[in-house]
């Protein structure tokens, strides 16, 4: 950071030049914590900084306001280099109340920033904080090492609004513009985006969109105005590949994704579901492609989600259901069934903490495994992971390519921290998206007798006839089914064949899929560090980072858990070591060990949180040093 | 179902596809079979577009022997299969085939909200009363104190009433027919095919290995008469040997009269198959002491199917909006430019 020093004004401000910050805002879930950081991130990102985001919120609506449980929070890293990863240490913290405080503090860097609301600070919001009796954190040197504003936000707000005619609580609503506008400031940032956005928001009640305003511009103005400030930071514009950009969370990619797959397909898409956290995005995303003929089902339960996913797919539509864990395991028997009818299906898991209902809205990456192996019977079906944000369009884009053109269901995973963060996207044009081609037949393959819905060509793959078809009429089903005619057969012989015929499907989408290069880093060396979804960026930071210090580790990242880059096993025996990062307790390594015999080291982390580049980055060098 | 006309006529035999029927010797779901075949040409001449789904269960063979398209599919789900198929593909006809366990047991869930949501399908239920494929459990609509494997001392487990259960849950089609009387189940089974809307008929199915005669009252000569009625619509409600008896309405409490008593057949309850309270009374006499059995057409009404107002849903949005080209779809509303 260099600094230097600016007339504004009539105050002297000292303009910090950086080039990258992470923003935490951190409140009650009811103080409008989300909404204040997504417009931060929207303008941040329309002035081509390069961004990272981490939304953080209970998993109740609202949990007892001002209490720990209750704390939601919104980070965003950005700057002009490139980013991966939400940030490990806040630059500035923006605590509502005591209870903010208390869970944010101890990721402040030390001297970094802090804004506190003091109305959040008062007797009672220190007790529902739990702070002991009379203990005070803003005057018993808690914050001493931190440079800290202690702005009353609440009665500034109702003091700019008093004028309204607006009742307390919707006054009190407004106080997370009048940061937004602070931060604005703060950050040389303009409020015309917010503004156009809150015009839409509000356009029928002109009352609350006022306030809204005036709200913002007042937290502008009193950054502006007031001595307290004495900083304002610059950020120059990121250096990202040129192109044409937007901002996108996970499971927006992951939704317009199916909606390219399933236009290049040219097949209808039809998305059976069930509300859970936090898939639920995807439901809502999709539902507003009404106009595209998308069909959105909010079935009654998980196992008719699929069912009805199922039978679409049936009809020739292109079927996709969206869960986390708990809706997996419902889902289980009738993934058996896709795999048994051989039918395109795309079925999506946004992992969280789990077993059972777990930790809803923490992020987690657990379900390696059941995506492998959770079946009755042996089941193999191809699994594919994404590792961004953005990552997370391509990556839908081939697992539905696979699904269809392979005639198999396709688990593909995601994660909490993905699906709800979000970065830069240089989104492609529609001719830039590979083509897919259904396997669909309308005609007859023999000539000796009944249509064969089971033949299958070089790739072990069976034709697509769907219902409709004149003259090719045949009946499909769960029972074990005679090899190539699809009749019921119980016999021993052919039950073994078709275990085996299903296997080497799956097998021989690896002839579909790229052989695998490092992420970054030679294809030989002492450390290759292996991951697999969500943890790309916080690998991919440490490992920058390291080669700054002189240490030279390669980064191999896995699209394809099911079945893996043929020259995987190839490529890893060129290391010394293999470094397995997860936030689980060591299911890919588990896979790695047991297909390879390679004897990588895993590192593990399962606290429902994503891996700070500072954690990682030791883990990296103990080993290599090892 | 629209009658559609057709220069090949198909025949039953066309619906009857090339694999052996492996039900039980003497089990009802063979006439179930054959009368569908029976009627199916009546309504349908491209047979391309027929789907029949099932769940688990010795009725849910049923697909194997039809020469349709057609999905056997898991335990339960067959309700939530075919609303996909239909939802999909509203242009394909589609019969939903299962038993009593399967769909009010397992599939309970699934049945419910499929009656609500009206998809323009058909659901056969074959009541047996008895899992008969797992050999020999009880099942949701067997009754109280039913010795089975599962329940040597006698089941202590309240069952359902199927037809009140599916007008509690909007059914907007209610029938019920039985095995042993073919002409009445080709008379329901035509009645099912031209409803428009979920068309859900119970069929009394007996499985002479696990629970036999459980419907002999229902089916023998000596005793059908007394214990059954066959409602028809506008008609008044007679049944018994020689006709005799008649239903009364005495405010909602029905009423068995002796007609050779001075009770005159214009004093009868004259059957409305558009009054869903009194087919909730029709329900109700499953489980009231000494009244007969009602079959026929319990209740049947018109109104929106799920399937086609999702897709005048899509077309409404379609005129209004018209579609979002895909490169707007991946560029979204704000974008920035690096150079």
């Amino acid at each position: 950071m260099s600094n230097e020093h600016n007339s504004h004004s009539e105050k002297q401000i000292e303009i910090q030049d950086t080039d990258s910050v992470v923003v935490r805002f951190s409140g009650d879930s009811g103080d409008g914590m989300q909404l204040t950081g997504m417009q931060f991130t929207d303008t941040t990102a329309l002035m081509g900084k390069d961004i990272s985001t981490f939304p953080e919120f209970p998993a109740e609506i609202r949990a007892p306001a001002g209490t720990v449980a209750g704390v939601s929070g919104f980070q965003i890293h950005f700057g002009s280099k490139e980013i991966f990863t939400p940030g490990d240490a806040y630059d500035v913290l923006v605590a509502m109340n005591a209870a903010a405080l208390k869970t944010d503090i101890k990721r402040v860097r030390k001297g970094g920033t802090i804004i506190l609301n003091t109305a959040g600070f008062d007797t009672k919001n220190l007790k529902l904080a739990h702070y002991p009796d009379g203990a005070n954190p803003l005057e018993d040197g808690t914050l001493d090492e931190f440079k800290v504003y202690r702005i009353d936000i609440t009665r500034l707000t109702k003091e700019a609004l008093k004028d309204t005619g607006l009742g307390m609580k919707e006054i009190d609503r407004c106080k997370n513009m009048f940061v937004l506008g602070l931060l604005f400031w703060m950050f040389d940032k303009s409020m015309e985006y917010t503004i156009t956005s809150l015009q839409e928001k509000f356009s029928k009640k002109p009352d609350l969109l006022q306030a809204n305003i005036t709200a913002l511009k007042s937290g502008w103005n009193y950054g502006d105005t007031t001595e307290v400030f004495t900083t304002r930071y610059h950020i120059a514009k990121a250096t990202l590949p040129p192109g044409t950009y937007r901002n996108i969370s996970g499971n927006q990619a992951l939704a317009i994704g199916a909606i390219a797959a399933a236009e290049k397909a040219g097949l209808q898409l039809f998305l059976g579901s069930y509300p859970i956290t936090p898939a639920s995005d995807i439901l809502h995303e999709l539902s507003k492609y009404k106009a595209n003929g998308v069909k959105t089902f909010q079935a009654e339960d998980e196992i008719a989600a699929i069912c009805a996913a199922i039978g679409a797919a049936y009809t020739g539509a292109l079927g996709m259901t969206t869960t986390s864990g708990p809706g997996m395991s419902l889902k289980t028997e009738a993934i058996g069934l896709a795999t048994m009818l051989e039918l395109p299906l795309l079925i999506v898991d946004i992992q969280r903490g789990g077993p059972s209902t777990g930790l809803p809205t923490k992020t987690e990456q657990a379900d390696l495994l059941m995506a492998m192996y959770g079946r009755h019977g042996e089941a193999p079906l191809p699994v594919i992971a994404a590792a961004t944000p953005a990552d997370c369009f391509d990556a839908v884009y081939e697992a539905i390519k696979i699904s269809i053109e392979h005639m198999v269901p396709v688990i593909f995973l995601s994660d909490g921290y993905i699906a709800n963060g979000s970065e830069p996207w240089r989104f492609p044009t529609p001719d830039q998206l590979i083509p897919i081609a259904p396997p669909f037949s309308t005609a007859h393959n023999n000539t000796a007798g009944n249509f064969l819905p089971y033949k299958r060509d070089e790739k072990g793959v069976r034709p697509w006839v769907i219902p409709g078809t004149p003259g090719l009429e045949h009946r499909i089903g769960g029972l074990e089914k005679q090899h190539e005619t699809g009749n019921v057969s119980y016999d021993a012989q052919n039950h073994e064949l078709m275990i085996k015929l299903r296997a080497e499907k799956v097998q021989k989408i690896a002839d579909a899929i790229p052989l695998l290069q490092p992420d970054s880093g030679k294809d030989t060396g002492k450390l290759c560090v292996l991951g697999w979804g969500s943890t790309y960026g916080a690998i991919k930071s440490s490992l920058i980072e390291l080669r700054e210090e002189g240490v030279e580790v390669s980064h191999i990242h896995l699209r394809h858990l099911n079945p893996f880059p043929k020259n995987l096993g190839e490529l890893l025996q060129r290391f010394d070591k293999v470094l397995i990062p997860e936030i689980n307790s060591g299911q890919l390594l588990q896979l790695i060990r047991s297909k390879f015999l390679t004897d990588a080291v895993g590192f593990n982390k399962v606290q429902g949180l994503p891996f700070t580049t500072i954690e990682l980055k030791q883990k990296i060098k103990e080993v290599y040093l090892t | 179902m629209e009658t559609t006309t057709s220069p090949i006529k198909l025949t039953a035999k066309d619906f009857a596809s090339d694999q052996e029927i492996k039900w039980c010797p003497g089990c009802g779901d063979y006439s179930i079979l054959k009368q569908v075949q029976t009627i199916l040409p009546e309504y349908v001449s491209q047979k391309e577009n027929l789907v029949f789904i099932s769940g688990i269960g010795c009725s849910s063979r049923f697909p194997y022997y039809m020469d349709t398209y057609g999905m056997h599919s898991i335990h339960g789900r067959a309700t939530a299969v075919a609303t996909g198929v239909k939802v999909a593909n509203p242009s394909l006809e589609v019969w939903v085939i299962g038993g009593d366990g399967d769909l009010m047991s397992i599939g309970g869930n699934h049945l419910i909200h499929l009656l609500r949501r009206n998809p323009n399908l058909k659901l056969v239920m074959f009541n047996n009363e008895i899992y008969g494929l797992t050999k020999g459990q009880y099942s949701p609509t067997s009754h109280k104190g039913l010795v089975t494997k599962s329940t040597p001392y006698g089941s202590v487990d309240e069952p359902f009433n199927p037809a009140e259960l599916a007008l509690g849950a909007k059914a907007s089609f209610f029938a019920r027919t039985l095995d042993r009387d073919p002409k009445h189940q080709q008379q329901i089974f035509r009645r099912v095919a031209e409803h428009h809307g979920t068309a859900f008929v119970e069929v009394y199915q007996n499985c002479p290995v696990f629970n036999d005669d459980t419907f002999a009252l229902l089916t023998e000569k000596e005793t059908k008469k007394e214990h059954s009625i066959y409602v028809e619509h506008g008609k008044p409600l007679v049944f018994g040997q020689t006709e005799s008896k008649g239903i009364r309405l005495d405010g909602l409490n029905p009423v068995v009269v002796d007609l050779t008593a001075g009770v005159s057949v214009s004093d009868l309850w004259i059957h409305d198959e558009t009054d869903k309270t009194k087919a909730f009374l029709l329900a109700r006499f499953a489980d009231i002491e000494n009244m007969p059995r009602p079959f026929g057409v319990f209740y049947q009404e018109n109104r929106a199917c799920f399937d086609e107002e999702l897709v005048q849903q899509i077309n409404r949005t379609k005129d209004q909006k018209g579609r979002i080209p895909l490169h707007k779809i991946l560029s979204g509303d704000k974008t920035w430019g690096i150079v």
